[in-house]
């Protein structure tokens, strides 16, 4: 199988995870869990494998996050968790995310299932979106007892984790079991179902008591330059590889515009593919670059190329295909302005943009009030409308997003919406 | 360059260190690669009668990914035809002059068993005999090992029925597992013998495998107490080397003393030398890292007596003996602090937990502005390495409370980090000893110990 399409890191064997397990200090109240978006007891979970209470270390580590199994593998421990252990100072931090994917491959890999559903309490909620957020909040739902039912538009559930994070960190099976697992403590999850097409506002509140909209974001949008037709989504074709599409195919040159996280993901599978030049192109440079550092860092070590303070004008196309990107020079002032006559062609026969995503629809289409175009919520995580709660990327405008941010919020809005269905009952 | 030659009772050796009486002294081919590695002696695995051994004859205790703190064996004398191992003595101790060679002997409780082996050892040119009373199990089902040990009586006869056949020097070896070490240790020296050696191994069970409710090691399904060794007994062997040292029949004696349990390093080393210890009885270490580690042993202690002016080894030993103190002889006016080197503190704050759940409650966590915070109190909707890092409390002592218990020092993980500072307590030394002849009352009385306190400004919180 080519190396893109398998996970970068093997587990560890039992001898790994002891002896990185044993240099855990035991901190007290330590700052890996603070660093933590879903503070889970580090080193209580850590603590628990060499003793080899592996089903303690997993219900550690599920109590705060239904979702770490992907968790443990996409999360960036090294501006979270590891970032922030004490022995990062002089020595090698623990590492955190590998000893959790440890544990969790013990109940995953063992069928085992460490939660149960709740009495049942008669209620019932909507959750829109079977991403991260959705599948925390609808798993956290379901064990205080409610009846959910997760509604996904596309095929399958997980969200990012299924189609948009790069198999290298984490393949797809990893993300459906999760699912699978929340699915087993008595969510429904219905797929090809989006809102509001196929279920209207009203729908929703005439069958549910609540809702939780986890619907992510939008469309890559649009660079507004001729030829666009010919470049590729990013997250179409971060999805084509994790579906190991036919149609993925390396090419001599490929360009990948945009210096996020995700461009990152789209120039590691080109080159891994075996294209051979690989370049991002940024209008900015790379002290504004979204990406992770160790991202950066990553990507340079697989021979990627860059090409800052560049934005694209045109698509060059040849008999129908693409043949390169015309390109001009920008200065930082401190916006990118482009540089009159510095334009240049950079040849490729693949050009991937990866721009960031569009607001999301949702919100608006479901008369919600929204901040800078995402779904306004408050402290707990309600939107404008008292019945309807949002998580996950499309609530975050601001603060980076990632999975391990949306699995809080989907926590944070499962005990929200169960205070406030008590206190419907009390009322 | 520190000379490290020693004369033990009449031994002649190279350097202290010896292989003790176990596995790694059982035969000559092991004993001359020894040699070669450049041990000052060696005490053969002791020699008697016949036996048979078994498997998983060895347990070892493991903390964490630190191997073998201790080993436990069940593992007899030696199991080679008694004739082998004369030879093989012979052999080593001809092609090693220079060295010292003991020969480890425990037999039948007789006079004619005991002076029949002395005999046949003597025939070989070994340089000592040692007397085994320590070995805790098997042969102690069979009369001998620790069931002589534990007999200050048996262990005098049978020294002396050593010492009627005896012309070469007799060590007696002691066995810890005895209330008071002091006891067998005058019991033998009435009987004769020219030197000591302890500890032996000591009494234990290593564990249980949770699977299959066996004792670990299995012996096809069972287990039973075994000798422990290695470091984690070095305490123990410190303790009763001291007791002895502090007796004044057994060091008015003269003889010489080899101290041996759990010593791995030339700092282990040198503390044994410094309690009373002549020569050094190594077994645990070797078995685990090997011969090669004498190179070391010699070296670092070398480099050690040079550092503090001691030429030889007379020079270093029964230094501290005098600092070994009852309880009653302390300053109970001595004060020391805890100060933690926030330069060095990593903040894990495990000296935190320890002083507030499990000690004296004088340790604060403190902001960067230095007020007091509790403890889990960060705001929950924050998170990432920036906030966890930068809003992380630190810990500080406060001098006033801390009573110098020293556990913060013993749990810091950090080098250096936190050190224990004498302060003025204000008051006058004195010892509980003085106390119960001045103030008498303060013994049995808490309202008189009470006005003691006040009087002299104790204030326990």
């Amino acid at each position: 199988m080519l190396k893109t399409l398998t996970e970068q890191f093997p587990p560890l064997s039992r001898h790994e995870a002891l002896v990185e397990a044993n240099r855990c200090l035991y901190c007290y109240d330590a700052p890996c869990t603070h660093a933590c978006p879903t503070h889970i007891d580090i080193p209580r979970f850590i603590k628990k494998i060499p003793t080899a209470n592996l089903l303690g270390s997993a219900q550690t580590i599920l109590a705060s996050n239904l979702l770490g199994a992907t968790c443990a593998r996409v999360c960036p421990v090294q501006e979270l968790c590891e970032g922030a252990c004490v022995l990062g100072a002089e020595h090698k931090p623990i590492a955190i995310g590998r000893l959790q994917r440890y544990a969790m491959d013990h109940v995953y890999n063992n069928g085992i299932d460490v939660f149960q559903p709740g009495p049942p309490t008669g209620k019932r909620v909507a959750v829109i979106g079977a991403g991260p957020a959705g599948l925390s909040c609808a798993g956290e739902l379901a064990r205080l007892g409610h009846d959910v039912t997760v509604f996904e538009k596309r095929e399958l559930p997980g969200g990012l984790s299924t189609y948009g994070i790069i198999v290298l960190r984490e393949p797809v099976d990893v993300a459906l079991a999760e699912a699978a697992m929340i699915a087993r403590l008595g969510v429904k999850i219905e797929s090809g179902v989006e809102v509001p097409r196929d279920l209207s506002a009203e729908d929703l509140r005439a069958r549910f008591d609540a809702v939780f909209l986890s619907v992510g974001l939008g469309a890559t949008p649009a660079l507004g330059i001729p030829g666009e037709e010919f470049i590729l989504d990013g997250l179409d074709y971060i999805s084509q590889s994790k579906m190991n599409r036919p149609e993925l195919k390396p090419h001599p040159a490929v360009l990948i515009i945009g210096a996020g996280n995700t461009a990152i993901d789209c120039a590691t599978i080109a080159k891994r593919l075996g294209s051979g030049r690989v370049t991002m192109l940024y209008r900015r440079t790379e002290n504004e670059m979204t990406a992770y550092p160790h991202e950066y860092a990553f990507v340079k070590n697989e021979g990627v190329d860059f090409e800052f303070l560049t934005l694209p004008v045109r698509v060059l196309t040849d008999n129908g295909a693409v043949a390169g990107l015309e390109c001009v020079r920008t200065r930082l002032i401190p916006h990118p302005e482009p540089i009159p006559g510095s334009n240049f062609v950079l040849p490729a026969q693949q050009i991937i943009k990866a721009i960031g995503q569009q607001k999301p629809s949702v919100g608006a289409a479901l008369g919600l009030a929204t901040e800078r175009g995402f779904i306004q919520v408050d402290a707990n995580l309600r939107t404008s409308q008292p019945a309807i709660f949002a998580g996950g990327d499309c609530i975050r405008a601001r603060g980076a997003a990632s999975t391990v941010m949306a699995v809080q919020d989907g926590k944070i809005a499962a005990r929200a919406i169960d205070k406030s269905l008590a206190e419907k009952v009390a009322a | 360059m520190a000379d490290l030659r020693i004369n033990f009772a009449g031994i002649q050796s190279p350097n202290p260190f010896w292989l003790a009486s176990a596995p790694p002294s059982n035969t000559g081919a092991q004993v001359h690669r020894a040699f070669e590695a450049g041990w000052g002696g060696a005490v053969w695995k002791t020699i008697g009668p016949p036996v048979l051994n078994v498997s998983n004859r060895y347990g070892a205790w493991h903390s964490g990914s630190n191997r073998m703190l201790a080993i436990n064996n069940v593992e007899l004398i030696s199991d080679r035809p008694l004739a082998i191992n004369l030879r093989e003595i012979r052999d080593v101790k001809r092609a090693w002059p220079d060295r010292a060679v003991i020969a480890s002997a425990m037999v039948e409780s007789t006079p004619a068993a005991w002076q029949t082996i002395v005999r046949q050892i003597e025939d070989t040119g070994a340089d000592g005999i040692e007397l085994n009373y320590g070995c805790p199990h098997g042969m102690s089902e069979r009369g001998m090992g620790s069931a002589v040990g534990q007999v200050p009586e048996y262990c005098e006869q049978i020294t002396s029925w050593a010492k009627a056949a005896a012309k070469i020097p007799v060590i007696v070896k002691l066995t810890p597992n005895i209330t008071n070490i002091v006891l067998p240790a005058q019991a033998a020296l009435r009987g004769g013998a020219d030197a000591l050696s302890l500890i032996n191994t000591v009494n234990s069970i290593i564990s249980l495998d949770l699977d299959t409710l066996e004792l670990i090691p299995s012996i096809g399904g069972k287990g039973g107490h075994g000798g422990y060794a290695g470091p984690a007994v070095k305490p123990i062997a410190l303790n009763m080397l001291a007791a002895l040292g502090t007796d004044p029949s057994v060091s008015g004696s003269g003889k010489p003393i080899s101290g041996m349990g759990g010593i791995s390093t030339w700092q282990d080393a040198a503390e044994f030398l410094l309690l009373g210890a002549t020569s050094l009885q190594v077994c645990t270490a070797a078995m685990h890292y090997g011969f090669r580690i004498v190179e070391d042993l010699c070296d670092g202690l070398k480099n050690w007596m040079d550092s503090k002016g001691f030429a030889t080894l007379a020079d270093v030993r029964g230094k501290s003996l005098h600092r070994v103190s009852d309880f009653q002889n302390l300053d109970l006016s001595y004060r020391a602090v805890a100060r933690i080197d926030p330069a060095l503190c990593i903040k894990c704050n495990l000296c935190y937990v320890a002083c507030n759940d499990t000690a004296h409650q004088c340790i604060d966590l403190v902001d960067k502005t230095g007020a007091r915070v509790q403890p889990c109190t960060w705001d929950p909707a924050g998170n990432g390495r920036e906030e966890a890092v930068s809003t992380r409390p630190q810990p500080r002592v406060r001098d006033e409370d801390c009573v110098g218990c020293r556990l913060c020092y013993n749990v810091c993980p950090v080098e250096g980090c936190i050190r224990m500072v004498e302060e003025p307590s204000g008051r006058e030394s004195v010892t509980w000893q003085t106390l119960v002849n001045t103030e008498p009352a303060i013994t049995n009385d808490w309202e008189a110990m009470k006005r003691y306190r006040e009087a002299h400004g104790i204030d326990i919180h």
